[in-house]
């Protein structure tokens, strides 16, 4: 916490440099979080560093969001989590209420999917910001009124001194989205938690605003926690990855080596999935990879979740989920991918 | 600004629309009244207990009562045109006196039973949803429940049972103490202790219908990702119910309100005759059992009336409490 921030170049992108050794940002361990009747994620640790972008990927319902509320505990009530999330030595599970609620908001930032419903539709936009301000900067409104027009204004809003008063039926969904963003890092959080920032806006808008979130993050000099289903966004803007499959995570590593060789069967599944246009697949000469089966499969399964739908499974993997174990570079939870002898298993993964 | 420049809007589409609302409503109850077997004559005849033919010819004669209706129909026509409400038979005296001496203790009984049940309404909503699920959320919608199916002039009964004849707290009827001649702000409270219980007993219906629409509008209102937001933000309950909750929540109860403000004018004629409260209602009853129709048109008249600005009101409310609505 005391660590000066400064000495930190902010564009800082190679994982695991010096600065692990001051310990993370955000440390979370054995994280479990059960709705009522459905465990949405099952034991998942992961860490991230100061300024770094960590993307969390996987399909809908894996327990992308469900992680990511439950950090700052906004899971509705009779939500049972359980876990460990270090945030700068304050274990955020165990502080008292007033405490979390000094730190949502002043520390950590949320942007949510849906900038339409994510803004108050009977209160001002500017409203919405500055209360943030008001709360952690102890600022009157009137102070809190200037810093909003700063505020609109870092996010790229034209004519922002004006459009405090804008309710936000008044704005578009790429506008609405930036006045999350703006609400987001208003107290010059360390942490952004992004839950698909961009999912809800059409194509165009969405690089923009995810440029716009990176460039705040090094301005800002703050860690981003980006949860994504887009491997395109993944490979643009994140420093390392974890792939999360029904409620676990079971590869972490680095952007870069992940999209190079992604050694858990599911990444390799996903990786062969996503076109490329340099490559020249088309759909009137080839057919889109796909992975065999459907995530139901996973409810219920005793072992590796991903055992039903694996092409490499063996009997082992039906008996006890795997454990998320270094592997070379990375974290991988799979049997058959961390065994000695891989030669057989890059001859199923060539096709 | 712009909710004024926005009032203005509202006003002047209303006042367009208010006019052949009225004038629809008085032609309507005009001809409607003509089904009613008998007229004033036949009372007044009825009660002096003895009538000639001549007689009875002579008074329709005097009220105009003898010519065709649809001549009738214009004089009553004529005579709005001129701002005036007519001439009631029964009381001699014209119907806009009659009225506007009533009209002040009606608006004041529907205001305060308007505002006791809005109040009470929310303020039960929002503690109910504050502990949804859990005992005091059942306990008090048990009490809402009952206070929902109990008729208004059995409360009125039961209050004034209570009230004023075991505890002798409160006064069981009228709206000022007979004879006692007060001024200034003694005869204010006089009146206001008079108006307790009519305002209960015509709220309590009202404020159960409130308190379960706030509590179901706000646990609505509760599962809305801007909540989630305003949680994020690391404000405390207290803020996120007062400034993301409540107010979206409102707007449906609003919106109730307003379309209950005819209803509640009719509970008010119910209480008052249970209270003997002089207002419009107890005229409204009295002209019809009189047979005084001019009476009973100004007063539908009036009533109209108010519910027509009552309404405005409301729209005002309305637009304030959501920008979404912008002269449509």
């Amino acid at each position: 916490m005391t660590a000066p921030n400064s000495a930190m170049p902010p564009s800082t992108r190679t994982p695991g440099s010096i600065l692990r050794s001051q310990g993370p940002l955000l440390d979370v361990r054995n994280l479990s979080v059960a709705f009522p009747g459905h465990l949405a994620v099952r034991d998942i640790s992961f860490h991230i560093d100061h300024g770094e972008t960590l993307a969390l990927v996987g399909e809908s319902g894996c327990g992308k969001s469900a992680t990511s509320f439950a950090l700052m505990r906004l899971l509705p009530r009779g939500t049972a989590v359980a876990g460990e999330v270090n945030f700068n030595g304050i274990d955020l599970f165990r502080t008292d209420a007033r405490a979390l609620r000094n730190i949502r908001g002043k520390r950590i930032g949320l942007i949510l999917q849906e900038p339409m419903t994510s803004l108050n539709p009977v209160r001002t936009i500017g409203d919405q910001i500055a209360e943030g301000l008001v709360r952690h900067e102890k600022l009157t409104w009137t102070q809190a009124r200037t810093r909003t027009a700063e505020l609109l204004d870092l996010v790229r809003i034209p004519d922002a001194a004006r459009r405090y008063d804008d309710y936000p039926h008044n704005m578009s969904g790429g506008m609405r989205q930036r006045v999350m963003i703006a609400m987001a890092v208003s107290c010059n959080p360390q942490l952004v938690i992004a839950d698909e920032p961009t999912t809800a806006l059409d194509v165009t808008l969405q690089s923009e605003v995810l440029e716009l979130l990176d460039s705040l993050r090094r301005q800002l000099q703050m860690a981003l926690l980006l949860i994504t289903h887009d491997l395109g966004v993944v490979a643009q803007w994140a420093d390392r990855v974890a792939v999360m499959y029904a409620g676990r995570i079971v590869e972490q590593a680095a952007a870069h080596d992940l999209f190079e060789r992604p050694v858990h069967p599911y990444s390799q599944g996903l990786m062969r999935a996503t076109l490329r246009l340099d490559d020249g697949t088309h759909y009137s000469n080839a057919r889109l990879s796909e992975i065999p089966g459907s995530v139901a499969s996973a409810a219920g399964e005793q072992g590796c979740a991903f055992a039903p739908r694996c092409s490499q499974a063996t009997e082992a993997c039906y008996h006890a989920p795997p454990a998320l174990v270094p592997f070379r570079d990375r974290l991988v939870a799979c049997r058959v991918a961390v065994e000695p002898s891989e030669e057989p298993f890059r001859a199923v993964v060539g096709r | 600004m712009r909710l004024l420049s926005r009032a203005g809007k509202s006003l002047s589409r209303t006042a367009i629309q208010a006019l052949p609302v009225v004038l629809g409503i008085v032609v309507l109850n005009f001809l409607l009244l003509q089904l009613v077997p008998g007229d004033a004559a036949d009372v007044i005849a009825g009660e002096s207990g003895s009538a000639t033919a001549e007689t009875m010819a002579a008074l329709r004669k005097q009220f105009g009562l003898d010519q065709p209706v649809l001549i009738q129909l214009a004089n009553y026509l004529d005579h709005l045109a001129h701002l005036s409400l007519g001439f009631s038979p029964r009381y001699n005296t014209p119907v806009g006196d009659l009225i506007m001496s009533r009209l002040p203790f009606t608006l004041l009984l529907m205001l305060s039973a308007f505002v006791l049940s809005l109040v009470v309404g929310i303020a039960f909503g929002a503690f109910m949803a504050a502990f949804a699920r859990r005992w005091p959320d059942r306990a008090l919608s048990l009490f809402v429940l009952i206070l929902y199916s109990a008729p208004g002039f059995w409360v009125g009964l039961m209050i004034i049972v209570l009230f004023s004849v075991k505890l002798g707290w409160l006064p069981s009827g009228g709206a000022m103490t007979v004879g006692a001649d007060l001024t200034g702000l003694a005869r204010m409270g006089d009146l206001l202790t008079h108006l307790v219980l009519p305002s209960i007993s015509l709220a309590c219906f009202f404020t159960a219908v409130y308190a379960r629409l706030t509590r179901s509008a706000m646990l609505e209102v509760e599962r809305q990702d801007f909540v989630r937001a305003a949680e994020a933000k690391g404000l405390g309950p207290f803020a996120i119910q007062m400034r993301h909750v409540l107010r979206n929540a409102l707007i449906p109860v609003t919106t109730v309100a307003g379309l209950h403000l005819g209803n509640l004018l009719g509970g008010a004629i119910v209480v008052e005759t249970v209270f003997g409260w002089p207002g419009m209602g107890r005229l409204a009853l009295d002209a019809v059992m009189a047979r005084d129709f001019n009476v009973l048109l100004g007063v539908l008249l009036l009533s109209s009336f108010v519910v027509i600005v009552a309404n405005v009101l409301i729209d005002l409310l309305h637009a304030w409490l959501d920008p979404r609505i912008e002269s449509v």
